[in-house]
């Protein structure tokens, strides 16, 4: 771990001016990713800016009907907000399939969302990766690849996107609120939050230098019901193989995003036109352009039956 | 001592603390954090400093140069050691790998260089300062690929009549061939060490099973007596044979603290361990069954090919198969191929682990061919001698009862035959087993035992409690043997100055460790005998007493203010020889599989046991219940994934490498069957610890097969092996 400088923030506008203006600045909140990769050398920021004394941890309504969500409500917090369980089922579920007891406990929503990649070449330093040494190729497309993406990955990368909370938030379609440095708002949907990986797969977000997460916007409930469906080898404690994020209505249409196939939660919402007639040619839709690889071809088949048992429980 | 005949009564016979489910003694030790293990050895050294393990970067190949300057630079530094300024080494016995590589690199992560400095995050901060440039070289890093180069083992083989003729003429027939992937210990407690130099003396503080072969190779590594190296390892978090032999944290916390003039700490980085340490090796196995029309075997054969490094050893996946079944032709061998992956070497239950996943699916598929039972296609088969030699039994043999009892109390008639018809909502469910052997060896051990002018005893041999119990179960020895209670007998263990004892190792550890002591005991009591007048002979031991006919004392009156020594070993005559001694069980299983996504979780398990005299169920059931956990694992997710162009085991930490979490283990029954084996030792117990991991893993496949129809015959069992080939869903 390199030495670093620290400081705590007063204000999300200080705390992303002093982002801009120190070179090599990152901001920490629940860490639960940030200082693994410290330790790994991956990540090595010269100065890090807690976040963690700003008043972001608040769940609160909007003047539409929706939730404001702060920045640095924990994910256990998130999970267990009874309007949460109510309203946005899908989230909470997500939540509460995603890490441990105690990861949820540290880890906040704006930092779920910047989760790095899992990718086992990513997290070794002594092999090439252009995500964390841009350049340097990648060691992972013709390695082991069985739990990397099967779209929208590129000659240079083929990681996931780690997060299960931001695969409920894509099918809620969810939007991201940030302050800049120079103290202006904004408002990202998280559909155009997360970048896929082409030439540039070290750049995973649209955020701009020092951009602080300030709050996800819920939109209004949507009705329905709400599935997530995380498949994976394990019963607990394990990334997704696949996840299947659903909300879906009484006539059969919905909205449908997946987990561990793409560098960014996957959904296509022009495909969901095919819900009502059932997973098959939904998920045929869905992952039209998929590319797997020979050890992960089987997600193809996976997404598509995890989606059908999804639908058959919601017909239920 | 020498046991060269079988037990006949003795004290332990009395079964008062012996046989009692005895919470272990170091447990309020352990649990409010008292207990040091290697690395929290904080009143051992005085101002340590910490050393930080760099491993090679590439699998096979030259190291053409290493850059320390920014290293030695950098905050904190006290020393860098490589091969080029470490001084001449030798290498151990028991390592086929040099445990501080270069130039020449042998495997992936394979320490090359020790950082040493004042704190660890500056170690570990100069570490990645390092610049190390390799000239790579192409090796063999796929088994599959490098099959038919493989060699015989000599001796591996064992031919018994007619194989090839018997097989072609069998009714029923089965051609195999099943594969298990490389396997991590993935213990807990990574290796560490902390070492100081004491003039020319070492002391290193280590987490280690086999004090004495690891005291002997790091003497020899270092070029020092022996007797120059002491070797402390109290307490163990887990090493399930990945501890067994010296590694690479112990001699580069030498070396560098050679270098540093200081102590220091090492503790492998968990993302080096499974690179840098020992796995147990990925195996192909081909087996092939011959079976009349009522189930009786008359031809098996078992090969089993696997790799390691030059002068390296095979996995001994068929050792089962000459002794598990009846059949009067038989075939087994073992073939070897050079692989340039890292070190392979043992893991809990070596052989019959990885054997028996093969063995016991291919048993299975047997009975579904014979239209039999699986429980009962195996008691068929029963035999109660070496099937290799007829005129020598075994010891004590009760693998009918155990499937008999475990089919029994897990309600095996519930189980449909017909595979893939149990459906509960959205799952699949179904029942497997498997039958369980381990064989049983017999170490010689030692131990000192010191009788206080209290009346207490102190028990010290080199034995380990690798997690297993073994402090509690040398305890209940003494105070069975001395008469005493339980709270007055100490017993000190891990340091290569007491007693050179079996080690935990093989499942021997329990059994050897105690006849050990109980040697040593018996010594004892004719000492206190002899110095109180009495015959030893009719001397009782009981209540803090001594007792003679119508004389008595205490046993603290009888050491005396100086107390009294004794020390023995127990030795083994050719009983193992004439007797072949094994341990038997049953595993029964079931599983849910979801329909949809194929995932398979485990609904209930019960092994049954039958291994000798069980020293204290209470451990021995921890250790049981830990062994099925552990081949939870085997069955459904543990595989080291190989990049077969770079040739290392790419998944090399706890979130890659997975093994089963509390979610994935359900109920757990441990049965065991009360029996005592003479044949063993005078404890007349067997090892269990390794004997409750045989077989689980294809009782776990077979429950699969019954719950899906889908047989894999590839471990781990993962659903993408058989997603496509699920029933069509209703």
């Amino acid at each position: 771990m390199k030495p670093f400088t620290y400081e705590r923030a007063a204000s999300p506008a200080e705390a992303a001016a002093a982002a801009a203006r120190m070179p090599g600045a990152k901001f920490i909140a629940g860490g639960t990713n940030l200082l693994d990769l410290m330790k790994l050398q991956i990540e090595a920021p010269a100065h890090l800016i807690d976040v963690n004394g700003l008043a972001l941890d608040r769940i609160e309504p909007t003047p539409e009907g929706g939730l404001r969500v702060g920045a640095l409500v924990r994910n256990t917090d998130l999970a267990a907000d009874e309007r949460i369980r109510r309203d946005y089922g899908v989230l909470s579920r997500a939540l509460l399939a995603g890490a441990s007891g105690q990861l949820r406990n540290k880890a906040t929503t704006a930092g779920n969302l910047l989760q790095r990649t899992r990718c086992p070449y990513f997290y070794d330093t002594d092999q090439p990766c252009n995500k964390r040494q841009p350049g340097s190729g990648c060691a992972a497309i013709g390695g082991f690849s069985r739990q990397l993406a099967v779209i929208g990955h590129s000659e240079a990368c083929i990681a996931t996107h780690p997060s299960d909370m931001a695969v409920a938030m894509r099918a809620l379609d969810a939007a991201v609120e940030t302050v800049k440095p120079d103290g202006t708002a904004r408002s990202i949907p998280i559909a155009e939050f997360h970048r896929l990986p082409g030439d540039t797969p070290q750049i995973e977000t649209v955020l701009e230098q020092g951009e602080l997460i300030t709050a996800v916007v819920l939109p209004p409930p949507s009705g329905g019901r709400h599935f997530y469906r995380k498949v994976r080898d394990r019963a607990s404690y394990a990334f997704a193989l696949v996840s299947v994020a659903a909300v879906v209505q009484r006539d059969g249409t919905g909205r449908v995003a997946l987990g561990g196939v793409a560098h960014k939660p996957w959904r296509v919402e022009a495909a969901e036109a095919e819900l009502p007639r059932g997973a098959s040619p939904a998920m045929q839709a869905i992952l039209a352009d998929a590319r797997p690889t020979r050890e992960n071809a089987f997600k193809v088949t996976l997404a598509e039956r995890a989606l059908s048992a999804v639908l058959a429980e919601a017909r239920g | 001592m020498k046991f060269d005949t079988p037990a006949t009564t003795n004290p332990i016979d009395r079964m008062k603390v012996v046989g009692q489910p005895i919470d272990r003694i170091d447990g309020r030790l352990k649990t409010t954090g008292q207990a040091p293990y290697a690395y929290e050895q904080n009143d051992a050294v005085r101002d340590p400093a910490y050393g930080y393990v760099i491993g090679a970067a590439i699998a096979k190949g030259r190291i053409t140069g290493m850059d320390l300057r920014a290293a030695r630079a950098a905050p904190g530094v006290l020393a860098i050691v490589t091969a080029e300024n470490a001084g001449p080494l030798g290498k151990g016995d028991m390592n086929t790998a040099r445990l501080l590589g270069g130039p020449e690199v042998d495997h992936y992560h394979q320490a090359i260089a020790v950082v040493v400095a004042e704190t660890f995050e500056q170690a570990r901060d100069a570490a990645q300062r390092v610049r190390v440039d390799y000239a790579p070289a192409g090796g063999a890093f796929d088994l599959a690929a490098a099959r038919d180069t493989a060699k015989e083992v000599d001796q591996s083989a064992s031919s018994v009549g007619d194989f090839e003729g018997a097989f072609a003429a069998a009714a029923v027939q089965l051609d195999a061939t099943y594969t298990t992937p490389d396997q991590s210990h993935a213990m807990m407690e990574p290796h560490a060490s902390i070492a100081a130099w004491q003039g020319d003396r070492l002391v290193v503080w280590t987490s280690n099973q086999m004090i004495n072969w690891s005291a002997g190779d790091l003497a020899k590594t270092l070029k020092l007596p022996k007797e120059k190296v002491r070797l402390i390892s109290p307490f163990i978090g887990g090493g399930f044979g990945g501890k067994l032999f010296l590694r690479s944290d112990a001699v580069m916390a030498a070396l560098g603290s050679r270098a540093a003039k200081r102590p220091v700490k090492v503790a492998l980085q968990r993302p080096l361990m499974m690179n840098n340490t020992t796995h147990r090796p990925a195996t192909i196995q081909r087996i092939r069954i011959g079976a009349a029309p009522d189930g009786r075997i008359g031809a098996i054969a078992h090969e089993s090919w696997s790799g390691d490094l030059p002068g390296g050893g095979p996995e001994t996946a068929v050792d089962q198969t000459r002794l598990l079944y009846a059949g009067a032709n038989r075939l087994t061998q073992l073939r070897l191929a050079v692989l340039d992956l890292p070190e392979g070497n043992a893991m809990r239950a070596p052989g019959e682990a990885p054997g028996l996943m093969a063995l016991e699916i291919a048993m299975d598929e047997m009975a579904e061919k014979l239209g039999m039972d699986p429980v009962q296609f195996r008691i068929v088969n029963d035999t109660q001698v070496d099937p290799n030699d007829p005129d020598r039994p075994f010891s004590q043999r009760q693998l009918v009862k155990c499937l008999q009892l475990g089919a029994e109390r897990f309600g095996w008639d519930q189980r449909n035959p017909r595979p893939g018809q149990s459906r509960q909502g959205r799952w699949l469910t179904g029942m497997g087993m498997a039958s369980a052997f381990r064989n049983n060896l017999v170490m010689k051990s030692a131990a000192r035992l010191r009788l206080d002018s209290r009346g207490e005893v102190t028990v010290e041999t080199d034995m380990t409690d690798i997690g297993t119990g073994s402090y509690t179960i040398i305890a209940q020895t003494a105070a069975e043997m001395m008469g005493v209670p339980i709270d007055k007998v100490t017993v000190r263990l891990g340091d290569s100055s007491f007693p050179v004892s079996a080690g935990s190792g093989g499942q021997w550890g329990a059994n050897s460790s105690t006849a050990g002591v109980y040697a040593a005991c018996m010594k004892l009591r004719e000492a206190v005998a002899r110095k109180l007048g009495f015959n030893s002979a009719d001397a009782v031991f009981a209540e803090g007493q001594v007792r003679s006919g119508n004389r008595g004392a205490t046993l603290a009156e009888a050491a005396g203010p100086d107390g009294i020594v004794v020390e023995d070993i127990l030795e083994y005559g050719d009983l193992s020889k004439r007797f072949q001694q094994s341990t038997f069980g049953a595993h029964f299983v079931e599983v849910a599989v979801d329909a949809a996504t194929g995932e398979a979780r485990v609904r209930r398990m019960l092994a049954v046991c039958a291994a000798g005299r069980i020293l204290n169920p209470k451990t021995a059931r921890s250790q049981v219940i830990g062994a099925m956990t552990m081949g939870v694992g085997a069955a459904l997710m543990e595989e080291l994934a190989l990049d077969k162009r770079r040739g290392f085991f790419v998944n090399h930490d706890l979130a890659g490498y997975e093994v089963p979490v509390h979610a994935d283990i359900p109920h757990q029954e441990v049965i065991f069957l009360d029996e005592a084996d003479p044949i063993s030792s005078p404890m007349k117990a067997k090892g269990v610890g390794e004997l409750g991991l045989c077989g689980v893993g294809a009782a776990i496949a077979n429950a699969i097969h019954n719950a899906t129809g889908v047989r894999v015959r590839d471990y781990p069992i993962t659903l993408d092996k058989y997603l496509d080939r699920l029933p069509e869903a209703v």
